[in-house]
């Protein structure tokens, strides 16, 4: 992953190479009708990997924060014995066709395995690409459950789906309550009214019940995700009581929910959050103090694992003021997963390759869970979560009990004593 | 719920309502004398709210100083692209006019991000999380500041048009340009001005919205749609139009948002627009085109 790679790589994207024919033909030969076939390439030199992030548009801040974890990733694969890969930056405009159209242009320059794309519509989006075209497609970081439930053979997924997530999230929440011995008898659940945050609600409605959870909703509150201003929301949540809330929401909700818990004087006793925005890295510049006391349910790195001590130095010596994030985690564990298999596999041939990712058996990574393999259906399920808490601005680990590093803090500090 | 609850979100919702006013009275002046739709509206704004997070990063100004100077660069810049570029497009049809003021947006956005990059930023003053306790009611104390902030400016707008000799030319100019022409006033001129006072308007409102939320490239278009909405209930080109559709929205927003659901909020906004097209065409206080 030099910048000599990348630029040979960007140079190859605006001329037509032998390996863009040979694509070509392989294209071809799926219009016509027949089996997508192995697309042959010389082995020896670094493998040729896509990486698909929305690196402009909306999730332009999420997509730069992902190419992080890409940045770091050559030194540590290098120590860990894997082979070199040659990255191939791609940008899905945070858009799911140009996805679509961006994992073509890769595959057509050379690109031999695809990593991305941060979001279920783009990565689903990919996924159909990389079906069609035989390769193999390993997604950093998308939830939703469905990617993984269409019987495709070139699409792995190292991340937890929105199942699992939630799952994990109660579970962890009761663990939390015995640890700290006290838990909320009621909570608002408010929640982004996006397609993520609509989808989380409804699973948390079907995953809820199933566990003897010991508070009520007592109501929810659905918010546009371009919302200017949460008073509102917030001097609603307020009125009903309850001991603590319950959310799902992106990054600048979550500014603006936290400024409004403090401009309207409540600290509730938790913010349990069960998607992005409470541990980002901008949400602690942005509130400073201000930012402890959430706990987010997040699919997260074990702090305990040695990988994710070398990654965690690594990101801290590549970016000081950065606090190592899912972001950073997943898309590193792709591109682990593209090197390992890359080594297993000896060769770049499409088909080879694809076994090799299929076959995985990490255990030394980074993320939480027993480690990476893949299921028959190209889904991780040893993948796990834990939950982390925002203190002193930087974020712990509370639970599961085996990642764990330091107890709850529980109440959150109240607002106007920090 | 209880009644302080209500008149809590109102009071939040007029103040709100003061600043949505005073950023759509920048597009109905521009509007209303030189017919110009300005398309790049919420992207000006963003370019205020910009330059008042430099001023107060660097140089430690708080955004309510800002107000005069950020009026003052916009108002050079909106001179500028009046005289220099948008003079030159107004004999053309309207589309070939929207397309002008859209690619301008772009510009500015594409400019922001190169600037600026993706996320959103604000400034933290040392009162941004202070609240007035009056009786029952807690106001923020940002959104005070605020809302009287976007009511002086726009006291002084009304003051400008209706008693200095360049207001009074300036509608005069909007009335009957060639009247104007004829009795000898320098149209092109008062028409440079009178976009350097929309964009000023939009420099003050974005420096006053700063406050209240984080700003980031992509902010614009939202923005220059709210400010549609506010002026077509209104009244397209009128300035007491403008600041009580803005009042209307803040409040109607605000509400729906307590008594339904609040991601029902532009739901209500876009109920009002409908409901006036179809009642009042010509906006609460605009005037009857026969």
């Amino acid at each position: 992953m030099t910048n000599s790679n990348i630029s040979k790589a960007a140079g190859a994207a605006g001329s037509v190479t032998r390996r863009t024919v040979v694509a070509g033909i392989g294209a071809a030969g799926i219009v016509a009708g027949t089996s997508p076939f192995s697309i042959v390439r010389a082995a020896g030199g670094p493998l040729k990997v896509g990486v698909l992030l929305p690196r402009s548009g909306v999730q332009a801040g999420i997509g730069q924060d992902c190419q992080r974890g890409v940045e770091v990733a050559a030194p540590i694969l290098k120590e860990l014995g894997l082979p070199e890969l040659q990255i191939m930056n791609g940008d899905t405009e945070s858009n799911e066709q140009t996805a679509r159209s961006q994992a073509e242009k890769l595959i057509g320059d050379g690109a031999q395995l695809l990593v991305g794309a941060f979001d279920s519509g783009q990565s689903a989006a990919i996924a159909q690409v990389a079906e069609q075209k035989g390769i193999p497609f390993v997604i950093n970081i998308a939830a939703a459950p469905q990617i993984t439930e269409q019987g495709y053979k070139y699409v792995f997924r190292n991340f937890p789906t929105a199942v699992t997530i939630l799952t994990d999230a109660f579970k962890q929440q009761l663990e939390i309550f015995k640890q700290v011995g006290s838990a909320p008898k009621s909570v608002v659940f408010l929640h982004v009214n996006d397609t993520f945050g609509t989808s989380m609600a409804g699973g948390i409605g079907k995953v809820m019940p199933k566990f003897d959870m010991p508070y009520k909703v007592t109501e929810t509150i659905a918010y546009d995700r371009a919302a200017r201003d949460l008073s509102v929301e917030i001097a609603k949540a307020k009125a009903t009581g309850a001991d603590a809330l319950l959310v799902v929401s992106r990054l600048n909700d979550a500014i603006l929910l936290t400024r409004e818990l403090v401009k309207q004087r409540w600290t509730p006793e938790a913010v349990l959050s069960m998607g992005p925005g409470w541990y980002e890295d901008q949400y602690f510049k942005t509130l400073g103090k201000l930012s402890d006391g959430p706990i987010s349910f997040v699919p997260w790195y074990d702090p305990k694992k040695k990988l994710s001590q070398t990654l965690k130095a690594a990101m801290k010596k590549a970016y000081p003021d950065v606090n190592m994030n899912t972001n950073h985690v997943y898309t590193f564990e792709a591109l682990l997963v593209a090197a390992d298999a890359y080594k297993r596999a000896g060769t770049g041939d499409s088909k080879e390759l694809t076994e090799a990712v299929r076959s995985t058996n990490i255990t030394d990574n980074v993320s939480i869970g027993a480690g990476i393999s893949f299921n028959a259906k190209g889904q991780n399920d040893k993948v796990g979560d834990a939950s982390i808490q925002n203190v002193g601005g930087e974020l712990i680990v509370v639970a599961p009990e085996g990642a764990a590093v330091a107890k709850t803090v529980w109440p959150m500090p109240p607002y106007d004593k920090r | 719920m209880p009644v302080e609850l209500y008149l809590n979100v109102a009071v939040s919702g007029l103040l709100t309502g003061l600043i949505y006013g005073l950023s759509a009275l920048g597009l109905s002046v521009i509007f209303g004398v030189i017919r110009i739709v300005n398309f790049a509206h919420g992207e000006i704004m963003v370019m205020g709210m910009f330059a008042t997070l430099v001023l107060f990063r660097h140089l430690g100004i708080d955004p309510l100083y800002c107000i005069p100077i950020v009026a003052a660069a916009l108002f050079a810049f909106g001179y500028l692209l009046q005289d220099l570029v948008v003079r030159r497009i107004v004999h053309l049809p309207d589309y070939m006019q929207f397309l002008l003021m859209a690619a301008i947006a772009v510009m500015i956005v594409s400019l922001c991000l190169m600037i600026f990059g993706p996320d959103a930023q604000g400034v933290q003053v040392a009162y941004a999380y202070d609240s007035f306790q009056i009786g029952p009611l807690l106001v923020d104390k940002v959104r005070i500041y605020a809302g009287i902030a976007a009511l002086v400016v726009s006291g002084l707008l009304f003051a400008f048009f209706r008693y200095t000799d360049t207001g009074k030319a300036i509608r005069a100019c909007g009335d009957n340009q060639v009247g104007a022409l004829v009795v000898g006033l320098n149209v092109r001129h008062l028409f440079a001005l009178t976009f350097g006072i929309g964009t000023a308007c939009l420099g003050a409102a974005g420096a006053i919205l700063v406050l209240l939320i984080d700003v980031h490239p992509y902010l614009g278009p939202s923005y220059t749609l709210l400010a549609f909405i506010i002026v077509i209930i209104g009244g397209l080109g009128s300035l007491p139009g403008a600041l009580l559709g803005g009042l209307l929205i803040g409040v109607s927003e605000a509400l729906a948002g307590l008594v339904f659901q609040p991601s029902m909020k532009s739901a209500v906004s876009f109920g009002l627009l409908i409901l006036v097209l179809l009642l009042r065409p010509q906006g609460l206080l605009g005037k009857e085109v026969r």
